[in-house]
Formats: structure tokens, C-alpha cells, sequence
């Protein structure tokens, strides 16, 4: 059985499947996680400290970085052998086939994008929260215009309300969101599709659904940085001082 | 030196001779059926049936076809149905009536025996088809729907929407691929047979031409079965697929295989008509549709007239101003006259003036009344794919306006001569489907073409080719290196090289066309003795201008459709021939075959029983001599010829 | 009604091809598009070139014979159709038409506008068949079978095996070809007995010549001449899935 998942063409799609589900349900508890913090900034750092360096969530990142590389990986795997499928000779016109989505036509372009704007926001958040506790430490200090701020690495409200006063994070993430958004009107139905829980009866609604989601993912995490960059002063000033309670 | 014809028809009574020819006759051992080699010709119901049988029972098998695979053959285009005498909607339909029918639709001039075993047969094929896999049409309660056919007053047709032939071949391929992976059977798509191979009398193998390279090939087998189909695109315009062709059967012929009845061409009635002259096509609208559709033409030849410079539209002209010709003229069968009634009552009308389009050769196929009877959706169901096909040809909404339809080139009754065995006048060489001549008689019933592919391909010609092959188990694998082989490659390669060196000034296409209108003028859907002489001569001539003025370009070895059109061109220019001389010599009106000098009063077929009961078989005696005809007698031991009667 | 056509030309499969560019004239709108390839054809005959070699037969639409990659679609712009169902009323007086063949590692080109679709037919004979000798089955109303199966068995049923699904898919995948037949005789109890044997047998079959894998873009469908549901692919994914999981 191990074989056909690496050998074979349907084998392979159940994996991007698999995978691909896994990643959907990660990003919307990533969202629901991201939404505590417009009502209580306190409560979004209890989520940060519960996810710090213990071993529930150590396991957890292992799995989800398997998850993504998995995904990624069989992506780059499965387009190398569609390309050499598709031959030397390639087409002079080429049009965009009547009921066809460009998203779907486009799922590596939109998956670099991804994988780009992940790395940026490896950087901007996960190096200097769960990475700091990985490797021991229990205090941050960035430069925050321009003077060293100790911050506590469960003080995520702090880090957010900082990246997000800056206008260009927003554009950024926004832009990275839209690839998103797009990745997945494709990922989520297709996910059914690859499975075979999919018929004609069902392909509008799975396809609504599909929507549905990328929509609700978009407007879940836009939310946050939108209010984020408008009180972004507010929840600096209230959560500069904020330590972990003991 | 004329055939000895055995026609080998069993004794005793109609309804026991193939159970007792079966008993009869020899049959081949396992271990010795590895040892025999047989070479199929054509994919079609009939070869990939055949191949596909026969490798399941152990024999070698090598077949052969010129499309790019078998699937594409062009059994592939039958719409209508198959017909069985299953009798599931309990109409008495029995075996009895099925061949009746047949026998009767094909005006009396097949042989009894043969029909009887096509009729009973008939019900093996569906089940055999179903238990392929074939998604036939079901009623509610899960069991095979049928539909009526022309000359039948029972409904006994089976159908897969409109596609019925096509789902029958992928059934048949189907069959034909697990024998290829399972070995016993080796396919050569792209090979065209050039050549029949004989050696002391017997079929021993033939010379194929790889389409692809150009490459000349020698196959050899202890039988050799022909199942190319029939010859109807020696009228250029027909139903045929653009490559079917009749080229097989007449090298066969060439070789000494007798041909029958060539004449014996069918017309069928519901074709789009001819739109103008750089058509290389013509489509047929399945016969099913005169289920429901009516066919008329005006009344008043002042309707006639405004329809043809477009000032009124069909649906302008009144009920009583109508003239539904078939209802008129056959009460009893109406729309559904065999085929042959139906083409010529169309020409007979469109001849008095009554043609509604431009051209004058077009008549109406009406479903006016059955969208108001049944509703637009239940028609829609019924032929929305056939109704969609109409509108993208000839832009015209057939929901709205009627249909425009016109007779045309469908299909050959005729062709090479078989014994009860299938066998032709070749010992070792046989003949199933269309291209031989042996069920239809003067005229082929809607949905008996599939009937008679699969039935001697699944269930005659496996049992029968045993009985030959019996004599050959101890004959070692054909050898192709005899002189027998080097004589017919060497033949084929110079009349190719001769085509080529001709460097002439017309393509193939510009005097097959030419060819196409003299057949259709003079051998056409009505023949008289003065046109079929002019046809004889002016093919003679345009046969003599292709040995000597025709240009094909390209090479011999490679890839070069000219070069395939050539030859096949290079035998309808004598086939052409061997048609209008059958025409001729048969001074009868019967089925198909309609000479102008024999009709009665009312322009009915008037048949000869005295003189002409008899299939015509013809031997080859060389390009430019005529060739010599032997008769073999039709005895009707148990049904009598009486006068085709549809009206009541 | 006039054209400019931009061919492709290749003389055989090693050599390197190129599009070269014909006029017509003089084409009444009721001509079929591959009747105007006739039309051309016997022009350059008369030129004493040679013709541009293309795959055709019925020119009814459904021997699956036509190809053709025509302005950018598998069997021209019209839905639902094949290439010779086209007529030239579809296209603009002047026009450009660019002509091209299948494009597919798995069906290279033989000459022009011909290419070789064997590997449709090695996949059939992989397992797209029942297993049934001639003569030894039931009476064909033995087994009941539901109307909307057979219906359903009967849409599936309906391909063509044109190649068109592989050509148009930008992963070179045979899919939905694949699909149309496990799936005809998924829906059929005679097919149901080896179903799970069949469609491992197919899509290894289909992944060893190196037809490419599907991501469900659904271009196969829209291009289909006989408009074949990706349902079907759900299904032999379902099918195949399932087949593997017993194992």
C-alpha cells in the first residue's frame, strides 16, 4: 500500500488531498486562534503561551511542517512529471477553456506565493515566539523603532499590534491572503474531487463551499490586520508591560 | 469456366438446419486450434466479433485495419438499434417473424436458410452484448426497452440512444482487447490489405501495406477473413465513413472469389441533403426518427414554389395543403416503409416537382404533430442528440421547422459470395458482414446490419471455420517466402510504382467525384437499360483517363493518403463497373435494385420470379473483359414470394 | 467566405516541423471545416505539393477519428462537438485559423496534423473489458438494471476516444478517458464483478505511458466532444481508492 501513494497517479492525489485538508482545518483553528485577539489581547496570549515550546505544540509544529513539505513537495513532484507528460511540442495558441478557473490552471504559482509569504511570516512571528522558547529563552528583544524592547515571547498581541501598525505588512499580507483565497477555491472542492466524494449533483455546492471557506479564511485573518493597524497604538500602549502570569 | 456453386445449405426443416449443421460439422481440438493461424480483415461488429471468438477459442489471430484503431470502424456509426426476435414486449414476435420480415423485406432474394439462422441467432447477441457491458436502453423496471424499425410491425429493435452501433463496437472491442492481452489475438492498426494470397486454390495469406511507413508486409494463416464492410463510397457521396472502401473484397474477387448481386444497393431515405458541390459527405438522420416524424411534401406546387425562394416557411402551410405521401400510399406501415419504399416514394415525388428546397431534392420530416402529441421534452429525450446534429449542420431548429430530408448511398447487400459456412468460392478464405451478400437479399431492414456483423462474427463463423480448418491441423505455419507471396508483393509494388509514375493532372478526388455522379445518375435509386450501357461506357473511359492522367504526390514509403485513396479508387473504377453490368443483366425491379422498365401501375418494385429468383455471382476475367456469370437458384421452400405489400 | 491557415507541418515523427500558412477562398459558409481541408488539400495537389495529412473517417462525430487543435481548442471552438461537426458559418470572414495537432508526449506525431493514439488503445486492453466469453451468459434481462444506472453507464459510455481530454489537459492527463470507461461498467453489474481489478489496471497502465496526473482544472470536460462529466473521474478515483484500500 505504501507504494501506490508514491507510484501512482491517483495515489498521489489522495496525498495533495490529504494533506491539503489538513492544512485547510490548521489554517481556519490558525484563524479562530487570531480572532481572540480583537476581544480580549490577554486571551490571544494565553493561546500563545499554551502553544509555546511544550510538547503538545512541539508535535504538533512537527506535524504541520510535515503536512506542508508533503504538500509542497509532491506539488513540485507531480508538476515535473505534467510537464514531461505534456511533451516537447507545446501548443502556439492556448486559450482559457470555457467553465475553467484560472486558479485551478495556477495551483504552483499560488503555492509559491504561499510558501513565500509563510517564510515572511516565519520571520515576522514564529522566530521570535515558539523558536525563542525552543531554544530556551524566555525573553525577546527586537528593535522596535529603532530602541531594544524586552518582550515577553508569549506576548503575541504585542509582536502582532507592532508588524500590523505598519501599513506595508498589511498590503503584504493581504496580497498573500488573495493568493490564498484563490489556492483554495480550487484546493477545497478538488480535495472531494480527489477522493471521489464528488458527482455533478454535488460539484456547484462543493465548489459554494470551496468559496465559502477561502472567503471566510480571507475575511477571518483580514479582519484582524485591518483593526490591528487602526488600534495598532491602543494595544501597543495596553500590552507593552504585559508579563505571563506565574 | 464458371463457379461450381455449393451453397451447402443443410436438409430438413428450416427451424433445425443450423442446430443440425452444427452437429454436422467437424470441429478443431485445442491443442491443434494453437497451431492454426487466421488473419482477420477490418475491425467493424463483424472482424473484431470474429477475432475475438475465434482467439477465445485458441487460434492465432492477426487483424488488420486502416484507422488508426479498431474503435473507429465504421459500424461505429449505426444509430438505430439491432433487432432481435426476443419478443420481451410481448407483441408475438417470435423467431418466425423476424426472418419472415427479413425475408420479406429483402424482397425474396436471400437465402432462407441463412435468414432463418440470422433470426435465430439474433437473440445470443443481445444477450451477449448486455453481458458485455453494453448500457442499452431500460425501462423503469430495469429490463431492455425497444423501438420500432421500418418493415417491422412489431417492436423488436434494441438501442443505446443513438448510438447504438458505436456501443455494440466498443462491446465487440472490448472483446477484440481481452484477447490482445490475453495474446491469442495481435492487432495491426494502420495496415491496409493490398492483396489476397493463394496457393494451390487456397486462401494462404496477404500482402498488407503498414500506412504508416509504407512498408509492404506479408502475413500468412491458414484462413483469411474478410469483414471490411461494404463498397457504397464508390458513389463518392454516401453514408460511409470517408476511408471505408471495397477494395479488400475486391482483390478477393480479383483472385477468383465470386461477387454477388453488386447491384443490390441500398438508399437510405432520412439523409441531409446535398448542400453543394464541394461536399465530400453526406450525413445520415437515424431511420428511428420515423417513429415519430411524418413525412410530406405541398400539395399545391404554388406552395412548392414560395417554399423554394423562402417566402413562406413550412410550418406556413396548412394541414389539409400537406401531403404525407407514405400515410397516403401505405396505410398499414405508413412512416415506416422499408427503406427502399421510402427513397424511391421520395424520388417519385421530388421527380413530379414536389422537392422543397432549391435543389428540388428535398422532402419534409415533420415532428410537429408528436411534439404536440408527446411534448417538446419527450422528443427532445428521444433524439435531442440527432435534432442537435440537424441544427449545427444545416442551421435550422428542427423543434421549429421541420426537418429536410433526402435519400442517399447507405449501404451494399451486395458483395462477395459465401456458402451456409461463409466460406467464398476461395477454399480457406470467408466473407462476414456487409461484405458478403448472403442475408439481405435486394434490400437490408433498419437494425439488421449490426444483427448480421455480430451474428456471424460471435456465432457463425467460429463454429463454421472449424470445419475447413479441421483439414488443416497437420499443415505446417504458412511459409510467406513461395513464389505465391513474392508474385502478389511484387504485383502490388508495381501498381503502386505505376500510380506514381502516371504524374497525371486530376487527383483522386476530382475523378472520384466524377465517378460518384455517373454511378449516382445512371445506377442510382432508379435504373433503366439505356443508363446503365451510358454508365458502363463512361466508366470504361473514366477508368482508362485514372490509368492515365491522375497525379498522386507523396512517396511510397511513408506516411501518404493519396497514395490510399488511389488504390482503392483504382478498384470502385472497376467495381463501378461490375455494379451497372449486374444492374443490367437483372431485368427486374426487386428491393434496392429498381429498374424503371418493371414497375406495376402504382410504380411499385415489380419483381421476376419466373427468370430472376437467383443470387448473380460474378467471376473476375480481367480488368477490361467482362466478366463471366454463374447463378445460383433461390429455393423458397418455406415461404412464398408473393408482391411486397405495405399498404395493408 | 476567405481564410488565412496556419498548419503545422511535420513530415514524419523525427523530423522538426513548423506551421506554414495557406489561403482559401471562395467557401460557403454551409462547408464543414474539414470539407475546407479537402478544399485546400486538392488545391495543393494541383500545385503538386503534397497534402496536409489529418485523421478523419465518419465526419458524423463519433468514430473519434478527427483531431485537431484549432485556434487554441481540441476539436475547434464550438462545445460539444467534434472537428469535422465544425462548418465554417462558426468563423469569421478572414480570418486566421491555427491548425495544430495534439500535443502530448503520449501521442507523438506521425505527419502534420496526425498523431499516434495507440496508447488509448493499450490502456483498453489493460482491463476496460468484461471478462465474458462468447456464449456463455444470461438472457439479457436476467439482471435488472436500474434506468438511471444504464443512463448513467450509457453517458460514460458515450466517449469517443478521440484523445482530446489528454490533449487539452495542461498535465497531459488521460483521466477523464480513463474514467469514462471504468466508470460505464462501474455503473453496470456486469462490469461491477472486476471493477476493482479494472481500475488498477488502467490507471497503472495509463501512469506507465506517461500520461500526466490529473488536478482537476475540469478543461478535459469542457473540451470533450461529448461533454463526459469529470463525475466520472470522481468515480474512478473512488473506484481505484477503494480497490487499493482492500488490498
Amino acid at each position: 500500500m505504501s507504494c501506490f501513494l508514491t507510484n501512482s497517479s491517483l495515489g498521489k492525489k489522495l496525498v495533495m488531498s490529504v494533506t491539503g485538508c489538513f492544512l485547510v482545518l490548521f489554517i481556519l483553528f490558525h484563524m479562530s486562534m487570531n480572532i481572540t485577539l480583537l476581544f480580549s489581547p490577554e486571551a490571544y496570549n494565553m493561546v500563545c503561551e499554551f502553544l509555546g515550546a511544550n510538547w503538545y505544540a512541539l508535535v504538533g509544529t512537527v506535524i504541520l511542517v510535515a503536512g506542508i513539505a508533503i504538500h509542497f513537495i509532491y506539488a513540485l513532484m507531480l508538476t515535473v512529471d505534467n510537464y514531461r507528460a505534456r511533451g516537447k511540442q507545446r501548443y502556439a495558441v492556448t486559450v482559457k477553456e470555457k467553465g475553467v478557473e484560472w486558479a485551478s490552471k495556477n495551483m504552483l504559482l499560488l503555492g509559491w506565493i504561499i510558501i513565500g509569504g509563510l517564510a515572511l511570516h516565519l520571520i515576522h512571528f514564529w522566530s521570535k515566539m515558539q523558536l525563542v522558547e525552543i531554544m530556551g529563552s524566555h525573553y525577546f528583544t527586537p528593535e522596535i523603532d529603532g530602541t531594544a524592547t524586552v518582550i515577553n515571547p508569549a506576548n503575541g498581541a504585542l509582536l502582532v499590534a507592532y508588524t500590523f501598525s505598519k501599513w506595508y505588512n498589511v498590503l503584504i499580507y493581504i496580497l498573500w491572503l488573495a493568493a490564498l483565497w484563490f489556492h483554495l477555491t480550487h484546493g477545497v472542492w478538488s480535495m472531494f474531487q480527489s477522493v471521489g466524494w464528488a458527482n455533478d449533483t454535488w460539484y456547484p455546492r462543493l465548489k459554494c463551499i470551496a468559496k465559502i471557506v477561502a472567503t471566510l479564511v480571507l475575511l477571518g485573518f483580514a479582519v484582524v490586520l485591518i483593526l490591528m493597524y487602526l488600534n495598532s497604538g491602543d494595544i501597543i500602549a495596553q500590552m507593552s508591560h504585559w508579563v505571563p502570569e506565574a | 469456366m464458371a463457379f461450381k456453386l455449393d451453397s451447402k445449405i443443410p436438409a430438413g426443416e428450416l427451424a433445425q438446419k443450423w442446430s443440425n449443421h452444427k452437429a454436422a460439422i467437424k470441429v478443431v481440438s485445442p491443442a491443434n486450434k494453437r497451431k492454426l493461424d487466421i488473419i482477420v480483415i477490418g475491425t467493424g461488429l463483424g472482424g473484431a466479433s470474429a477475432a475475438a471468438s475465434l482467439g477465445e477459442l485458441g487460434y492465432n489471430v492477426k487483424i488488420f485495419c486502416i484507422q488508426d484503431s479498431p474503435r473507429r470502424a465504421h459500424s461505429i456509426a449505426a444509430q438505430g438499434g439491432i433487432n432481435a426476435a426476443k419478443n420481451y414486449q410481448n407483441d408475438n414476435d417470435s423467431v418466425y417473424r423476424l426472418f419472415y420480415d427479413t425475408i420479406k423485406g429483402g424482397d425474396y432474394r436471400a437465402r432462407e436458410a441463412n435468414v432463418y439462422r440470422l433470426a435465430e441467432v439474433s437473440n445470443l447477441i443481445i444477450d451477449q452484448c448486455v453481458a458485455q457491458g453494453v448500457p442499452f436502453a431500460r425501462e423503469y423496471g430495469g429490463l431492455l426497452a425497444n423501438r420500432s424499425f421500418g418493415g417491422a410491425q412489431v417492436s423488436r429493435t434494441f438501442y443505446a440512444r443513438g448510438q447504438t452501433g458505436q456501443q455494440l463496437l466498443l462491446g465487440a472491442y472490448a472483446a477484440l482487447n481481452k484477447e490482445i492481452a490475453a495474446g491469442s489475438v495481435k492487432s495491426y492498426p494502420r495496415h491496409e490489405m493490398l492483396d489476397i494470397v493463394i496457393e494451390d486454390g487456397e486462401a494462404r495469406g496477404i500482402i498488407a501495406r503498414n500506412l504508416v511507413t509504407g512498408e509492404i508486409e506479408r502475413h500468412g494463416a491458414h484462413a483469411v477473413v474478410i469483414a471490411s464492410g461494404g463498397y457504397g463510397n464508390v458513389f463518392f457521396l454516401s453514408t460511409n465513413a470517408m476511408a471505408s472502401n471495397g477494395s479488400a473484397a475486391f482483390q478477393c474477387y480479383r483472385k477468383g472469389a465470386g461477387f454477388a448481386n453488386p447491384c443490390f444497393t441500398q438508399i437510405h431515405p432520412t439523409c441531409i441533403p446535398v448542400h453543394g458541390t464541394q461536399q465530400s459527405k453526406l450525413t445520415l438522420m437515424s431511420e428511428s426518427l420515423r417513429n415519430d416524424g411524418r413525412i410530406w411534401v405541398p400539395k399545391k406546387k404554388e406552395d412548392v414554389e414560395k417554399l423554394r425562394k423562402g417566402t413562406i416557411k413550412p410550418s406556413d402551410i396548412k394541414e389539409e395543403d400537406r401531403d404525407y405521401y407514405l400515410e397516403r400510399r401505405y396505410p398499414a406501415f405508413g412512416n415506416l416503409v422499408p427503406r427502399d419504399v421510402a427513397s424511391r416514394a421520395a424520388k417519385e415525388r421530388c421527380d413530379a416537382g414536389f422537392g422543397v428546397n432549391e435543389t428540388g431534392l428535398a422532402v419534409f420530416l415533420d415532428f410537429k404533430t408528436a411534439i404536440e402529441r408527446l411534448g417538446k421534452d419527450v422528443i427532445k429525450q428521444r433524439y435531442g442528440n440527432l435534432f442537435d446534429m440537424y441544427e449545427e449542420i444545416t442551421d435550422t431548429n428542427p423543434y421549429e421547422q421541420p426537418m429536410q430530408i433526402f435519400p442517399a448511398v447507405h449501404y451494399t447487400m451486395g458483395g462477395i459470395w459465401v456458402d451456409y459456412n461463409l466460406m467464398t468460392t476461395i477454399p480457406g478464405l470467408y466473407a462476414i458482414g456487409e461484405a458478403n451478400f448472403s442475408d439481405h437479399g435486394a434490400n437490408r431492414l433498419g437494425a439488421s446490419a449490426l444483427m448480421q456483423g455480430l451474428a456471424d462474427g460471435y456465432f457463425v463463423l467460429p463454429y463454421t471455420i472449424g470445419d475447413y480448418l479441421s483439414h488443416k491441423i497437420q499443415a505446417p505455419k504458412v511459409k510467406t517466402d513461395t513464389p505465391a507471396f513474392d508474385e502478389a508483393e511484387k504485383a502490388v509494388k508495381e501498381k503502386i510504382a505505376k500510380l506514381f509514375a502516371i504524374k497525371g493532372k486530376q487527383s483522386v478526388d476530382d475523378i472520384h467525384k466524377r465517378l460518384g455522379h455517373i454511378m449516382w445518375e445512371n445506377v442510382g435509386m432508379a435504373r433503366t437499360k439505356e443508363s446503365l450501357e451510358r454508365a458502363i461506357k463512361e466508366i470504361q473511359a473514366l477508368r482508362k483517363e485514372f490509368w492515365a492522367d491522375v497525379k498522386v504526390v507523396g512517396t511510397a514509403d511513408s506516411f501518404n493518403v493519396e497514395l490510399e485513396k488511389a488504390l482503392r479508387l483504382a478498384d470502385f473504377l472497376e467495381l463501378g463497373e461490375l455494379m451497372a453490368r449486374d444492374a443490367l443483366m437483372r431485368e427486374e425491379s426487386c428491393g434496392g435494385h429498381f429498374r424503371s422498365e418493371h414497375q406495376t401501375e402504382e410504380g411499385e418494385a415489380k419483381r421476376d420470379d419466373e427468370n430472376f429468383v437467383y443470387a448473380a455471382v460474378w467471376e473476375y476475367k480481367g480488368m477490361d473483359n467482362e466478366p463471366e456469370l454463374t447463378k445460383e437458384p433461390l429455393n423458397f421452400e418455406f415461404v412464398h414470394p408473393a408482391q411486397r405489400n405495405y399498404k395493408d | 467566405m476567405n481564410f488565412t491557415l496556419k498548419i503545422w507541418r511535420q513530415k514524419d515523427a523525427k523530423s522538426h516541423g513548423a506551421f506554414e500558412t495557406y489561403k482559401v477562398s471562395d467557401i460557403s459558409p454551409d462547408t464543414s471545416f474539414l470539407e475546407m481541408m479537402d478544399i485546400l488539400n486538392n488545391n495543393l495537389i494541383h500545385e503538386g505539393k503534397e497534402p496536409v495529412a489529418f485523421d478523419h473517417d465518419c465526419r458524423e462525430g463519433i468514430c473519434g477519428m478527427c483531431s485537431l487543435h484549432i485556434n487554441g481548442h481540441a476539436h475547434g471552438p464550438e462545445q460539444a462537438v467534434t472537428t469535422c461537426q465544425i462548418y465554417m458559418r462558426k468563423f469569421r470572414d478572414g480570418q486566421t485559423i491555427v491548425i495544430e495537432p495534439w500535443r502530448s508526449a503520449a501521442f507523438p506525431v506521425i505527419k502534420d496534423l496526425v498523431v499516434d493514439r495507440g496508447a488509448y488503445d493499450k490502456i483498453l486492453q489493460a482491463g476496460g473489458f468484461v471478462s465474458v466469453r462468447t456464449n456463455s451468459v444470461p438472457d439479457g434481462n436476467a439482471i435488472p438494471i436500474p434506468k438511471k444506472d444504464a443512463d448513467e453507464s450509457m453517458d460514460a459510455a458515450a466517449c469517443v476516444g478521440c484523445g482530446a481530454c489528454a490533449a487539452t489537459c495542461k498535465n497531459g492527463s488521460a483521466m477523464l478517458f480513463v474514467a469514462a470507461r471504468v466508470s460505464s461498467l462501474a455503473k453496470l453489474p456486469q462490469g461491477r464483478v472486476e471493477g476493482a481489478r479494472r481500475a488498477k489496471a488502467m490507471v497503472a497502465k495509463m501512469d506507465e505511458l506517461g500520461f500526466g496526473n490529473c488536478t482537476n482544472t475540469g478543461a478535459c470536460q469542457a473540451e470533450c466532444p461529448k461533454s463526459i462529466s469529470i463525475a466520472h473521474i470522481a468515480r474512478l478515483n473512488r473506484e481505484f481508492l477503494s480497490a487499493k484500500f482492500e488490498d
